[in-house]
């Protein structure tokens, strides 16, 4: 008795629970790796994988062995000029004589070094980020597609089955076949009936246009009802979304006071409205503007990691902001998102400033404004100043953070508006 | 039976001149087919007794699967396990490791994993290799016949996975790998080295199982009793030890006598240690079994090739492949891993075929009973009644040792200098067979710990001994495991290394934590 199968087709992640398990086991070290890949990445970068190391002794499972040192007396294969008796040095690095632990020169690797997926990464990217569970499958799940009627198939899922379409296309072939038959039939019966009221004797004539007549009725009956080609289906495609362009800006806040820990988080709420906009929008495209008492656009490379001192005038960035818009991003074409951080500190006269430019310059312009202020401390004027914003646009949202949870209310309304259009 | 179906041909019959059979790179079940029916009958011809064979045909990602789970088509889940794929699939994706070729079970019926990328060729070579040579391995070798029941292991996996996720369930995944971890840090400790097993079947496995849990645990509290009697002097009793005698099998010990592991735990112990039990063999058989499969492999497709069935260019990437896997790098090579198993099971294999076929005096000499004899029932007698250390010690001869240019280095750390012992010359055979075999002995390979005794009426510590041998010292990882055995004994223990003259020269501490086991 000998088979042959095909396992080709059986399930090929046998290993997946295994390797969950894995994950799961060194979730703090995974996480490490993640938090460490976000400082590193660009923003546009956030959805790949990422490879993670953790070191060997950490994964390593511990068995009884024996160590260097005592008596060893080895066998080795290929002697050249040895003959007993010869004394020579310990090979340095391996054991030389060892178990075979012959010397490990060359590809010495410390870690274990693996890769994790785009949603994998993703998933511990959002881990603390607290996101609801609907916002995270909504933000992992590749492009939108729905799916559309697309006429009628041959072949399809007995669900699809239209019944009309199959039962029309039933009809035409039963008269295909059956027509020329019928008209012969009806004109024997006309002949059989017109021959038995004839008073000649038509035995012979009579018996063959019977048999002929029987024939015919035994193939018209031979026709089925319905046969498998008649059967049509429902056919459905899909189509991408139609999705169109966004720009988002980026207006951060780089005076002296906003230090690295600060500028992390803020990173990571402008990674979170990218990763938002990338489910709704084709192309998107990230400006950078930064400030102190001046505004400047930047690349994202300066954005983060340059740092100046000095005191603040968020207007500027505001004014910067808005020239942008108009000059580059017309409203008819463009989706525009505003985000900024900043640890709330301004020079005090200017903060009602912002506000005006805010409520009357920008929001009639932009979708969403984002507005994060990094800080321990008390409310100041501008938090202030922009509350009342938010009083009149709906779609002005302002967030104290200190911890990346605190990050997600920010963009609630967002995701809010977001799920109507989805479903 | 089989030799009476045809004539016994093959072998030695004059072969008819036949048609050759394709060999385009790309395999078809059909071609598959004929070429295992070829292989099939030359194999019936040399009289290999096997398994029914199953070949599956799987992908690279299937093929990493089965690495992952050391090979077994189903298995329980463990992190470990997922690490294993990880570092396949990372280095196969790189490029650093081809697959391997193939994988075999030891299961009734036999099954042969054939990877889909393998040329017609390949899957040929992996079809005599595995599905013959392997096959009749398992199913001839006195450790396979002892200590592994083919026909009922994936049954077993399955229990044990059913099993082990029930206890996820019901105890919590933690717990669960908590334990795995512990009992798969002894999985070397948790064989039986001289005792048979009994061989069950699942259903009869399924009932024991619960006759086992309460019965054990009503022995375990029988030996923690927790009123003591006094009647005796303590004196006499701490004479007696507990276990009166050494155990070696260290899970077999915990499943029985760990005083506070629940039945659940104690089952899975059993689960791992039953596991240990059935791969104990491999591990004893490498140099054997890789060695009887390549014989066959090149043995088979030679024969084929010699009645005219093979195209040369299939004879050629075969040679290829076989010389990559028996290749043996001398010890100089800077990619020299200790000796190749493959290699010198190869070339015993062949040489007792060469001893038996055309003897020299030298082997008359050595060999005076298989000189001259039938090749195949010597060689079969070797396959069967041996294992990698007993098979050196019986049948490395003096050419092969020649061949192989073995040498014997003395490393005694008292010393600066190493020292060449023995060379492939007539004073060294006797002293590099010798070493050679004991370089394969488990027992010494692997450090002898054994279970010495229990503080049964005082804070129930637990003292392993560790026999030393040549003043081999133990490996870092001792102290973690030590802490793994201490999980599963849920008191102190202490491992004590004793000399040959009965002094124990050093002693490991292991304090049971209780907090750190509570996670």
């Amino acid at each position: 008795m000998q088979q042959l199968i095909d396992r080709r087709l059986n399930g090929k992640n046998k290993s997946a629970v295994n390797r969950e398990r894995f994950l799961r086991r060194y979730r703090a070290q995974v996480k490490d790796a993640v938090q460490r890949a976000i400082k590193g990445r660009s923003i546009k970068d956030i959805e790949s994988g990422e490879k993670i190391s953790i070191p060997t002794k950490d994964v390593t499972e511990p068995t009884f062995g024996h160590g260097r040192g005592g008596i060893w007396e080895t066998v080795h294969p290929g002697n050249e000029e040895y003959v007993p008796g010869d004394q020579f040095d310990r090979p340095q690095g391996g054991g030389g004589s060892g178990k075979g632990q012959a010397s490990n020169e060359g590809e010495g690797e410390d870690d274990f070094v693996f890769e994790i997926s785009k949603e994998e990464f993703l998933n511990y990217f959002f881990e603390d980020l607290e996101l609801p569970n609907l916002v995270k499958t909504y933000l992992s799940s590749s492009q939108e597609f729905k799916s559309v009627r697309a006429g009628f198939t041959v072949d399809g899922t007995p669900a699809n089955l239209h019944v009309i379409r199959s039962l029309r296309g039933a009809i035409g072939r039963r008269i295909a076949l059956a027509g020329s038959k019928i008209e012969r039939l009806k004109f024997l019966e006309a002949e059989r009936d017109r021959l038995r009221k004839d008073h000649a004797d038509h035995g012979e004539e009579l018996k063959l246009i019977e048999a002929e007549i029987h024939a015919l009725r035994s193939r018209i009956l031979a026709i089925p009802y319905l046969d498998p080609i008649d059967l049509r289906y429902v056919s459905r495609v899909r189509q991408p979304k139609p999705t169109n362009q966004a720009v988002m800006l980026c207006v951060m806040d780089v005076s002296g006071s906003m230090d690295e820990a600060k500028k992390e988080m803020a990173k990571r709420f402008f990674i979170l409205l990218y990763l938002f906009l990338t489910r709704a929008y084709d192309k998107i495209e990230v400006v950078f503007i930064r400030h102190h008492t001046q505004a400047a656009e930047v690349d994202e490379e300066e954005f983060f990691h340059s740092r100046e001192s000095g005191g603040t005038v968020v207007s500027s960035a505001l004014k910067l902001t808005q020239e942008v818009i108009e000059r580059r991003y017309p409203t008819t074409e463009w989706n525009i998102y505003v985000a900024q951080a900043s640890d709330g500190d301004n020079w005090d006269s200017d903060s009602p400033v912002c506000r005006e430019w805010v409520e009357e310059k920008i929001m009639p312009l932009v979708q969403y404004f984002a507005y994060v202020e990094i800080t321990d401390g008390p409310e100041q004027n501008l938090w202030k100043e922009y509350a009342k914003v938010k009083a009149v646009h709906r779609y002005f949202a302002m967030q104290k953070i200190t911890k990346p949870a605190d990050i997600y209310p920010v963009f609630r309304e967002l995701f809010k508006k977001q799920y109507k259009f989805a479903e | 039976m089989r030799d009476e179906d045809r004539p016994a041909a093959g072998a030695t019959a004059e072969p008819k001149p036949r048609e050759k059979l394709p060999c385009p790179s790309d395999w078809t079940f059909e071609l598959i087919e004929r070429y295992h029916q070829e292989i099939a009958r030359v194999a019936r011809n040399f009289r290999l007794d096997t398994y029914p064979n199953q070949l599956e045909i799987i992908t690279a990602e299937q093929m990493i699967d089965a690495y992952a789970s050391v090979g077994m088509p189903v298995n329980y889940h463990h992190w470990s396990f997922g690490k294993h794929f990880l570092s396949t699939e990372k280095s196969y994706r790189r490029g650093q490791m081809g697959l391997a070729y193939e994988i075999v079970i030891n299961a009734n019926p036999c099954i042969a994993y054939l990877m889909e990328e393998n040329t017609m060729a390949m899957q040929a070579l992996v079809i005599a290799h595995a599905a013959y040579g392997h096959n009749s391995f398992f199913k001839g070798n006195y450790l396979f016949r002892t200590w592994t029941d083919a026909s009922s292991i994936i049954d077993y996996l399955l229990y044990a996975r059913r099993y082990i996720s029930e206890c996820e369930e019901r105890h919590g995944v933690d717990m669960v790998e908590d334990l795995l971890d512990s009992c798969h840090a002894l999985m070397h400790y948790g064989v039986d080295r001289y005792k048979r097993p009994q061989k069950l079947s699942l259903a009869q496995e399924e009932t024991r199982r619960r006759e086992r849990e309460t019965y054990l645990q009503s022995q375990v509290n029988e030996l923690w009793r927790t009123l003591p009697q006094r009647a005796e002097a303590p004196s006499e009793r701490e004479a007696e030890r507990f276990p009166s005698e050494p155990q070696e099998n260290l899970l077999y010990f915990f499943e029985k006598n760990a005083p506070l592991l629940a039945p659940w735990q104690r089952e899975i112990v059993r689960i791992v240690r039953k596991i240990a039990q059935y791969f104990y063999p491999q591990r004893q058989t490498q140099v054997m079994n890789e060695g009887w499969a390549c014989f066959w492999h090149y043995t088979i497709l030679n024969q084929l090739y010699d009645e005219g069935l093979l195209a040369d260019e299939f004879i050629l990437e075969f040679l290829q492949s076989h010389t990559n896997v028996i290749y043996q790098p001398p010890a100089t090579a800077r990619w020299y891993r200790g000796i190749n198993p493959y290699a010198l099971g190869f070339a015993m294999y062949r040489d007792l075929r060469r001893i038996c076929e055309s003897p020299t005096d030298e082997d008359r000499e050595w060999f005076p009973d298989i000189a001259g004899r039938d090749w195949q029932a010597t060689l079969d007698f070797a396959m069967r009644n041996f294992k990698d250390e007993s098979f050196i010690a019986q049948f490395l001869s003096p050419k092969l040792i020649r061949d192989f240019r073995l040498f014997a280095v003395l490393d005694d750390d008292h010393n600066d200098k190493l020292v060449v012992t023995a060379i492939h010359d007539d004073a060294g055979y006797r002293d590099l067979r010798e070493h050679l075999a004991a370089q394969y002995n488990l027992g010494t390979r692997e450090p002898n710990i054994q279970v010495w005794d229990v503080n049964v009426h005082g804070d129930r510590s637990l003292t392993l001994r560790h026999s030393e041998h040549e003043r081999r010292p133990l490996n870092d990882d001792t102290t973690l495991v030590l802490r793994h055995i201490a999980n599963l004994w849920r008191f102190n223990v202490r491992l004590e290394t004793v000399s040959p003259k009965g002094k124990v020269v050093h002693t490991y501490e292991q304090p049971y934590d209780k907090r750190e086991h509570r996670r």
